[in-house]
């Protein structure tokens, strides 16, 4: 086995047990902790495949961002963090079909599909050229990008954000206090 | 790719530093058990009710403002990459785009989100 396949090897199993530990930890907390380290792990077969920037854009996005959502998300939430929950309930059997069927159609795609192979060599500047057609050719879409990210911080902002209260409304939820 | 080895090497050596170091703790310290020294905060004060509780909804305001500008960073990696390649107009651009990224945290300036409540 070559030290590629090992590492493979280590990851895999590293990641299925981190999603197992997902569906079967009894406190939500520790699942997305879990979840997390799952993640990360991913980030780790980017790197392995050759992909480095989808490995960053993995930590980045998936393991700063959406973990930092979940995880506030458990912790904001009345009752959440205290809670342990059975990992399964009645309904169980409708899941089970359900994965069933997934199962079968994944496996029959991997089966059937026609994987491309390529002989090719991995770029190794491919993250300056992503950044040079970024920048050129692709200008428009982002500056656009950062139009939107824009429109979702004043959003989250302004939905999310205590009305300070104004009127008579306001003293009232102040005397309840 | 050997790069990517290192990094590696330096998670395995991480993880297995702390244990080493625990290790040699248990081996080597004296023990000898006290009501103050087996509580959980020997310095500090004891935590008062349950410590896992709901927090505010004003964190999550934070949370987002962060999630942004991580997206940001995103976009800032392939340019920083490849900024010796790069014209004057890139530069130009970037500015621009960080600019309007600016304006929303001057906007959660000036809306009192980012202050301690």
């Amino acid at each position: 086995m070559s030290v590629e396949q090992v590492v493979f090897l280590v990851l895999a199993v590293a990641a299925v047990g981190s999603a197992v530990g997902v569906v079967i930890s009894r406190n939500i907390f520790y699942s997305a902790l879990l979840l997390v380290a799952c993640l990360f792990i991913v980030a780790g077969f980017y790197v392995l495949l050759e992909a480095p920037f989808l490995a960053a854009v993995q930590v980045l996005i998936y393991v700063g961002a959406i973990a930092v959502l979940i995880i506030f998300a458990i912790m904001l939430t009345e009752r959440m963090m205290s809670k342990t929950v059975r990992g399964w309930n009645e309904q169980w059997w409708i899941a089970l079909i359900v994965t069933v069927c997934l199962v079968a159609v994944m496996l029959y795609v991997v089966v059937t599909a026609n994987w491309q192979v390529s002989d090719a060599a991995t770029p190794s500047d491919a993250i300056v050229a992503l950044g040079q057609t970024l920048l050129s050719t692709y200008v428009l879409p982002f500056e656009v990008a950062s139009v939107i990210l824009l429109m979702a911080l004043i959003g989250a902002i302004i939905i999310a954000r205590e009305e300070e209260p104004v009127g008579v409304v306001g003293e009232q939820k102040e005397e309840e206090r | 790719m050997t790069d990517y080895a290192l990094i590696g090497l330096l998670l395995v050596v991480a993880a297995i530093f702390p244990l080493i170091a625990m290790f040699f703790g248990f081996i080597l310290r004296p023990r000898k058990p006290a009501p103050i020294k087996k509580s959980t905060y020997e310095c500090g004060l004891e935590t008062i009710g349950e410590t896992w509780v709901r927090f505010r909804v004003q964190y999550y305001i934070y949370a987002l403002i962060f999630v942004i500008f991580d997206v940001e960073t995103v976009f800032l990696y392939p340019w920083a990459v490849a900024y010796n390649q790069l014209d004057l107009f890139a530069l130009v651009e970037m500015f621009i785009f960080l600019m309007i990224l600016l304006g929303g945290l001057l906007y959660a300036w000036r809306k009192g989100v980012l202050e301690w409540v």
